[in-house]
């Protein structure tokens, strides 16, 4: 561990913290006012993770590093233990970007009922919330950071989402708190079991191992449905579909790109490290429950005739895909996830935005009425074509990364694991990419080709009022969307060439964990 | 032998010190009585300032035995302890009981209800709570008991013009005064079996694993006190008057009732059971069990379909007592005693600052809708955005969201239990993690109503809410939201609360 600019994590973390207390006094009718702090909070911390980045010592990338422990809650033993290495930085400095991201993209388009004031606040508590779990190094402070982003998404979702959205953020709150409390019973089991000395995750990660073996199974087991409702796996899924297609385009993003992250990202941090006889033995059910998630979301996605829909479904697939990598416990498997979980961040998040702005544009989103977007919005039916092509894992792309690597190590799973069973899940997963790149080339191909539809056409269609007196949506990609949507563009193709950039910051930490 | 322990009769030395909260109290309700006869109708404002200085008075020489006493001060032969356990809830108590004058003030006055009485009451029954929480003698607590509720029972019929009000008062006297009958002939039986009423002479008679004839005696005794108390924790079976009366009675009187009134009954039980039941674990746990179990999920199964806030957040109440009741019923099982007391007065202090915001929010939108209903709450973060974050922060709490208060209440009753272990712990903590989700429902809907609804036609601002709700406000959310992310400064608390006697100490 090396301890130094102790500082760094928790400025990084809270930074946005003190945004919302600046904006909470501006009055809600200076809107201008109250974004233009938000964003400014949200360059500051962005600002502070590229400080990071640079400061991160690579050549250590196994050590937690800007590691500090304080006493928080004394009676119980939780500390207030951040610290970051190799694995939860890249995750760390994503949920920075997006949310700053989303800001940018934010700023033309407050979804109903407006209350930018409002809708600016939610997003940088939830930047905190996120940011904090992936430092967080003590189960508490895990857990506590976990529940932050619950209710700015569940009213992110609930006021500005689609019209369903009652529905949908309710479902989305019940899932997520009926997962958070099995999590918590199991994080106090495993307390209790390695002798209530500390929540510190260092110290349960050294200890874990001596807690009794159907001890370990049930402690898991409250772990798993906890990350797995969150991921979300196959058959805790149903939330996904519902809470994706009802929430505003900012959400869908931060839910695609960081939130479902928490779950994958607990399986790597500490339900694996922590209970080294009970991951193999819950393995194959993941590996299989993974297998399940990547077909039936595939079929699922055929089966939408909502592109929103369809590409929470492909979601679900895709964190299949990570979690196959996770259930095979080597260093090539994990290394594959992480970088799944980031590649899947970029692309399905770009994905949202586009959606976002199509609908923006067109006012629906039903597949069969969409067609000839590349005559009528050619900018953003070529972007569209690229992430298309990004997410069904065309190499070149990040997509690619994150999919292929995960299959290779399902071939040859950590030892003692089925080997039968693994294999028959690799060639399972491998028609999961056919299919994959059916649904999504078919979705290219009805919105995308064709001639447009007179009907929705902006001129003097359907579209015009809708408008805000401009009379015309039918734009092309705006600034605002270019400036949110470029580095996401650029950052798909860089690791996509060069995907050893963030290999090489991930390894030694997952070697240091998993390669034992 | 009357004749001989009369001669034998000392003046107790008594250590004013340690009396002074209850003096400055006693004094406090001379004075409010003295002032109110002497003010004009307009000036009767002074008597609800009066009440409020002398709540905040009698914190000063809390704060100073809680710094200057070093483990505990014993009267009257060990039958009034004043010690950090009791410290902490004569701590509640006072700031409770201040809380709730702040939340009276204007209903009082624009209602044109008697307030010099009103307070009066007011600081009668904060006494009462008081001494409840020093009390380790039968008859101190049967007299505290009685001395914290018979003025609430009025306070609850204070809308005397208002026929709900008066069904409130009326029941909650009825089944109160057949609690306390009920708890009395169980103390009766008690001093029996004992000879005694201190606590720890009575726990040192009651062994129930002993066998014998006296068995049967004894468990009837410890059936009968527990029912008394569990009248005045409306645990179920025993909670029909709660929502009757939480409706009815004027809502500052109901975040009084449910918070100080609930908290003094949970004392009540937690000095009987520590104090005077050890012998009898294998009676006292699974009858803890039961009403724990039964309430939690009652409660909130009656709680989903409320449509009136008010008797929403009674029966949250009902069930958050089930909460509270969880670590009981493992209080006897291998040294698991220290944890649930812990987790206990934790959890009452944590409940208190939280539901208190909850009704002060309430009677704040109120104000506005003249209504109880839940719906009347709809659209209310399009006029009143201030307002819905801290409703929903104390929603949140309640529901045991981090990083808000309750969540740390939870936690700490479900490590008592889990600790504990075995059938009995492990099946309770799985009783307890399902009802925390089903409460969560209702609470959102609450929250569903505020941020997702339209506001009813032409309403765009809020009757101003008035300054002493404010400061009510302020204070509930600043307790709710710091002891959330740094619960170490209550849970300190906890952790002395070593109920002296309790522990062989």
């Amino acid at each position: 561990m090396i301890q130094e600019q102790q500082w760094l994590l928790s400025l990084g973390t809270f930074l946005p913290m003190a945004g919302v207390l600046v904006m909470l006094f501006i009055p809600k009718k200076n809107e201008l006012l109250a974004k233009e702090v938000a964003l400014v909070t949200a360059v500051a911390t962005v600002v502070v993770g590229i400080y990071t980045l640079v400061q991160f010592d690579y050549s250590a990338a196994e050590k937690l590093q800007f590691f500090t422990t304080n006493d928080w809650i004394t009676p119980i033993k939780a500390t207030y233990t951040i610290g970051l290495d190799g694995i939860s930085l890249p995750l760390y400095f994503l949920s920075m970007v997006i949310t700053l991201l989303v800001m940018i993209y934010s700023w033309d388009h407050v979804p109903e009922p407006g209350n930018a004031k409002a809708f600016f606040i939610l997003m940088l508590v939830l930047q905190t919330g996120m940011a904090g779990t992936f430092i967080a190094q003590d189960l508490i402070l895990f857990f506590v950071f976990f529940e932050v982003v619950l209710l700015p998404m569940y009213f992110m979702i609930g006021v500005w989402g689609g019209e369903n959205r009652q529905y949908a953020s309710l479902k989305f709150f019940l899932y997520t708190m009926f997962g958070s409390a099995l999590m918590l019973v199991a994080f106090i089991a495993l307390f209790i079991k390695t002798g209530s000395e500390s929540f510190s995750l260092p110290y349960l990660i050294e200890n874990g191992a001596e807690v009794a073996r159907t001890a370990q199974m049930w402690i898991f087991a409250g772990m798993f449905i906890g990350f797995a409702v969150k991921v979300p796996m196959f058959p805790f899924h149903t939330w996904l579909p519902d809470a994706h297609t009802q929430a505003p385009t900012q959400g869908s993003v931060i839910l695609a790109a960081i939130l479902l992250k928490l779950g994958t990202y607990g399986f790597v941090r500490i339900a694996i490290p922590t209970l080294p006889e009970a991951a193999p033995e819950w393995a194959p059910v993941i590996a299989v429950l993974a297998a399940i998630g990547i077909i039936y979301g595939a079929l699922g996605c055929l089966a939408q005739t909502d592109m929103k829909r369809l590409i929470a479904f492909s979601s679900v697939a895709h964190m299949g895909f990570v979690m196959l990598g996770i259930s095979t416990l080597t260093p090539l498997g994990i290394n594959a996830a992480l970088f799944g979980m980031v590649a899947h961040g970029l692309i399905t998040g770009m994905l949202f935005f586009v959606a976002g702005s199509v609908k923006e544009r067109y006012h629906t989103l039903e597949i069969a009425r969409l067609r000839g977007m590349l005559v009528e919005l050619p900018k953003l039916g070529w972007i569209l074509g690229f992430c298309v092509m990004a997410s069904l894992g065309l190499p070149g792309l990040a997509g690619f990364w994150g999919e292929f690597p995960a299959i290779l190590s399902a071939w040859n799973p950590a030892e003692g694991l089925s080997l039968g069973l693994f294999r028959t899940v690799t060639v399972i997963a491998a028609l999961g990419t056919v299919l994959a790149a059916a649904y999504l080339l078919w979705l290219y191909q009805r919105t995308a080709f064709g001639t447009p539809n007179r009907e929705l056409a902006g001129h003097d269609g359907h579209g015009s009022h809708h408008g805000d007196g401009h009379g015309d949506d039918m734009h092309d990609v705006n600034r605002f969307e270019w400036a949110a949507w470029i580095p996401l563009l650029v950052a798909i193709v860089v690791f996509g060439v060069y995907p050893q950039l963030m290999f090489k910051v991930m390894d030694p930490a997952v070697t240091a964990i998993f390669g034992k | 032998m009357l004749a001989a322990s009369l001669a034998e009769f000392v003046t107790p030395t008594i250590d004013y010190h340690a009396l002074a909260p209850e003096i400055i109290l006693a004094l406090g309700i001379c004075a409010v009585l003295l002032v109110d006869l002497f003010v004009t109708e307009r000036q009767r404002w002074i008597t609800g300032m009066l009440t409020g200085l002398v709540l905040l008075g009698s914190f000063v020489p809390i704060v100073t035995l809680a710094v200057l006493t070093d483990g505990a001060r014993s009267l009257f032969d060990g039958r009034y302890v004043i010690d950090d356990f009791s410290l902490a809830l004569k701590a509640l108590f006072v700031l409770a009981g201040y809380v709730v004058v702040l939340l009276s003030t204007n209903e009082m006055e624009e209602g044109h209800y008697y307030q010099g009485e009103y307070y009066l009451l007011m600081l009668t029954s904060v006494l009462g709570m008081v001494m409840m929480a020093s009390s380790r003698d039968l008859v101190s607590v049967f007299v505290a008991l009685e001395f914290l509720s018979i003025p609430a029972y009025m306070m609850a019929a204070w809308r005397k013009r208002d026929a709900l009000s008066n069904e409130a008062g009326v029941k909650y006297y009825l089944l109160g005064v057949f609690a306390s009958a009920v708890l009395l002939y169980g103390m009766s039986l008690l001093f029996g079996i004992a000879g005694s009423t201190k606590l720890v002479d009575i726990g040192a008679a009651i062994d129930v694993s002993a066998g014998g004839s006296g068995v049967g005696l004894q468990v009837l005794a410890i059936v009968f006190v527990i029912a008394g108390f569990a009248f005045k924790v409306s645990a179920v079976p025993f909670h029909t008057w709660a929502p009757d009366t939480y409706q009815g009675a004027p809502t500052p009187v109901t975040a009084f009732l449910s918070v100080a009134s609930k908290a003094a009954g949970f004392i009540g039980i937690v000095s009987m059971v520590y104090l005077a039941f050890p012998g009898a674990v294998d009676v006292y746990q699974p009858f803890m069990w039961a009403l724990a179990a039964l309430t939690m999920t009652v409660g909130n199964l009656l709680a989903l379909k409320q449509t009136n806030i008010v008797r929403m957040l009674a029966y949250s109440s009902v069930s958050q007592g089930g909460f509270i009741l969880m670590p009981l019923a493992v209080a006897g099982t291998g040294d698991s005693a220290g944890p649930a007391l812990k987790a206990v007065v934790v959890y009452l202090l944590l409940y208190a600052a939280t539901n208190l915001g909850a009704f002060a929010v309430v009677i704040a939108v109120s104000r506005t809708t003249q209504s109880g209903e839940i719906s009347s709450f709809g659209g209310l973060f399009s006029y009143a955005p201030g307002l819905t974050v801290l409703m929903t922060l104390f929603l949140a709490s309640l529901a045991g969201i981090p990083p808000l208060s309750g969540w740390y209440a939870k936690f700490g009753a479900f490590t008592a239990v889990v600790d504990a272990g075995g059938p009995w712990g492990y099946s309770i903590a799985v009783i307890g993690a399902v009802n925390a989700v089903v409460a969560s429902a209702y609470y959102i809907t609450v929250m569903r109503e505020m941020w997702m609804k339209p506001a009813p036609e032409g309403r765009s601002t809020l009757v101003r809410v008035p300054a002493p709700v404010t400061a009510a406000l302020v204070l509930c959310c600043a307790a709710t939201v710091i002891l959330g992310v740094l619960p170490g400064l209550v849970a300190r608390f906890g952790d002395l609360a070593d109920l002296t006697g309790a522990f062989g100490g």
